[in-house]
């Protein structure tokens, strides 16, 4: 904002009215600003409020109400009863596979996609794009289908199908986000000067090693970023985990918490403390990582 | 190195994209194979596994109710995102990125939903919600069961309580788009722009807000394939149903609910497929057709 300097005598009653205008201006921005942080915040910090306060006493007196007592039990209890651990081995379980799996296949795709200059490369690069902007709902009946037709051996799915195993969730989320990847990382990839890449080939190095000693360590910016995103987007997908799968005990958190819900429906406080523990994950990334996460999103945008 | 990675987008995504449309032509419990014959004028027991033309077209456009419902309320969905949650965004943007005192903190309160997965939102704002005990109703004196509000239960309230939820979130990924975009903007337009006499709001409108085509184009594309998949926020509230049908929980209504029509279920899928296609393809024209031309 650059305050004017007006110093003419006929302009200063002008001057004044619009330097009012402007003290109004900045005060209704502050106001929205500050009423808007208010109310982002608020139902985070009412869940949590909740969470800490005894069924007994919120039943008594409802949510909005002073504490007489806080506590932790029902993190207690929503920890023991709910076996929550076990739901946050399946996410991580599932999470972990899928997002290094996908950065892999989606690095070698960009890299022969930006390298290899051939027609059919633009194609490859619109299906991947476009496939990643599908709905899910637009595959999933299909999709459905085809996992109750695919064979696992029991050592991998209890199921024996890909449909209801932890592998089928990790293949989806792969093939579903390695869309995106492959889109920002051609783009980051097409950055790299083509100057480096004669060189390594004078000095003899394979297209392998161009890839996986060259590329990839230029890429660690973007590999970064997008490792944060893919990792808050898999941990919080909810879609596939209900649709393709069906056994409750082997869902990760995230769509378990919809389970838990039918479960302790009499006691809300519960599900407050258990929906706060799954949260915390994404706010360890939100606290820590969130300029990556921030860039991971933003690099498809800006770049593209 | 290409192989795997286009195997799989073409086995698990284009594949059953493809299917889609070929089994929304089909009548099909899902039991039993799908044969190329034409099925049974109906009787009793409705056939299975045949070709069914455009029937399915037809059932889910005149007797299926929740259909035209859930498309209304799609409509509804893009038209909140388009007129609250993505200005909401972009003005926090804009004001964030003038420099405002405190622009980090605004930007981290306003940014935290992004985070969070819209099951866990559904659960947080369900204490918002909540008749007897919730925020809203204590605070307005509605909590007693003679004059109870039920945000989430009333067919007419809940779809504009669940869009509160969505547009919370919604806006803050506009307002990180626009933040990208709006730090890639020259500084030296607006200068030039207040040089030449432009107030604040004309310099937005008239020279950065078209300098970020790109950004818009994505905002768009966003907030349209968003509003699309909207599903989480109304499956965990209610399963999709009573005043909160979208055409993304009809799908998979038909295929994990109790009834299993998979040819059914098909074609409302293309039907979401055809629509987005619409904002795929611009995106995809904005983004490669203008690299092909330079």
């Amino acid at each position: 904002m650059t305050a004017l300097d007006i110093s003419l005598p006929g302009a200063r009653a002008k001057a004044s009215r619009g330097a009012a205008r402007r003290r109004a201006g900045r005060i209704a921005v502050y106001a929205l600003m500050i009423g808007a942080s208010v109310l982002w915040v608020v139902p985070l910090l009412f869940a949590l409020y909740v969470s800490f306060r005894p069924y007994s006493e919120t039943s008594q007196y409802g949510y909005v109400s002073l504490p007489h007592h806080l506590t932790l039990s029902n993190y207690v209890n929503a920890w023991t009863q709910s076996d929550l651990v076990h739901f946050f081995v399946n996410s991580v379980e599932i999470t972990a596979p899928a997002v290094i799996l996908t950065l892999f296949l989606a690095s070698m795709a960009a890299f022969v996609i930006c390298r290899a200059n051939i027609k059919i490369n633009i194609a490859l690069l619109l299906m991947f794009t476009a496939g990643n902007l599908l709905p899910q709902q637009v595959i999933i009946t299909p999709l459905y289908r085809l996992y109750l037709l695919i064979p696992l051996p029991g050592f991998i799915s209890s199921s024996g199908l890909l449909y209801d195993s932890i592998a089928g969730l990790i293949v989806i989320n792969v093939a579903f986000q390695t869309g995106f990847c492959v889109f920002v990382l051609s783009n980051y990839m097409r950055t790299i000067p083509e100057e480096m890449y004669e060189a390594a080939l004078v000095d003899g190095a394979s297209l392998w090693s161009r890839y996986w000693r060259l590329t990839l360590p230029l890429c660690r910016p973007a590999l970064a970023a997008l490792a944060t995103l893919l990792t808050t987007w898999i941990y919080n997908d909810f879609f596939w985990a209900i649709t393709l799968m069906v056994t409750g005990s082997k869902r990760p958190i995230t769509s378990a918490l919809a389970n838990l819900q039918g479960q302790f429906v009499s006691n809300q406080n519960l599900i407050a403390a258990a929906a706060v523990m799954a949260a915390i994950p994404t706010l360890v990334v939100y606290i820590l990582l969130q300029k990556q996460f921030i860039a991971g999103l933003t690099l498809g945008a800006t770049k593209g | 190195m290409l192989a795997v990675p286009v195997l799989a987008d073409l086995a698990f995504i284009w594949g059953p994209a493809l299917t889609s449309v070929a089994l929304s032509f089909f009548q099909w419990s899902g039991v039993g194979g799908v044969q190329l014959r034409a099925c049974r004028p109906s009787t009793f027991i409705p056939d299975n596994g045949c070709f069914f033309g455009v029937q399915n077209y037809h059932q889910a456009a005149t007797v299926y109710p929740p259909f035209w419902p859930a498309v209304e309320h799609n409509v509804i969905w893009l038209l909140v995102f388009t007129v609250i949650a993505t200005p909401l965004g972009m003005l926090f943007a804009v004001i964030i990125d003038s420099g405002i005192r405190g622009g980090r903190i605004y930007q981290t309160a306003l940014f935290l939903p992004v985070m969070l997965s819209l099951a866990l939102i559904g659960i947080v704002w369900e204490f918002i919600y909540s008749p007897n005990y919730g925020l809203i109703n204590t605070i307005i004196g509605h909590n007693t069961n003679a004059n109870l509000i039920d945000w989430l239960g009333n067919p007419k309230l809940n779809l504009w309580a669940v869009l509160a939820e969505a547009s919370w979130r919604q806006a803050g990924y506009v307002m990180v788009l626009y933040l990208a975009g709006l730090k890639a903007v020259d500084p030296s337009l607006r200068e030039a722009a207040t040089i030449d006499g432009a107030n604040a709001w004309q310099g937005f409108w008239r020279v950065v807000f078209p300098v970020m085509k790109p950004i818009n184009i994505i905002v768009l594309v966003v907030t349209v394939i968003e509003s699309l998949r909207a599903f989480d926020l109304v499956y965990i509230t209610n399963g999709g149903t009573n005043g909160l049908q979208l055409l993304s929980s009809l799908i998979t209504s038909n295929i994990v609910g109790e009834v299993s029509r998979i040819g059914f279920g098909s074609s409302l899928g293309v039907v979401l497929l055809v629509i987005s296609l619409v904002p795929i393809s611009v995106f995809l024209y904005q983004t490669f057709g203008r690299g092909q031309a330079r």
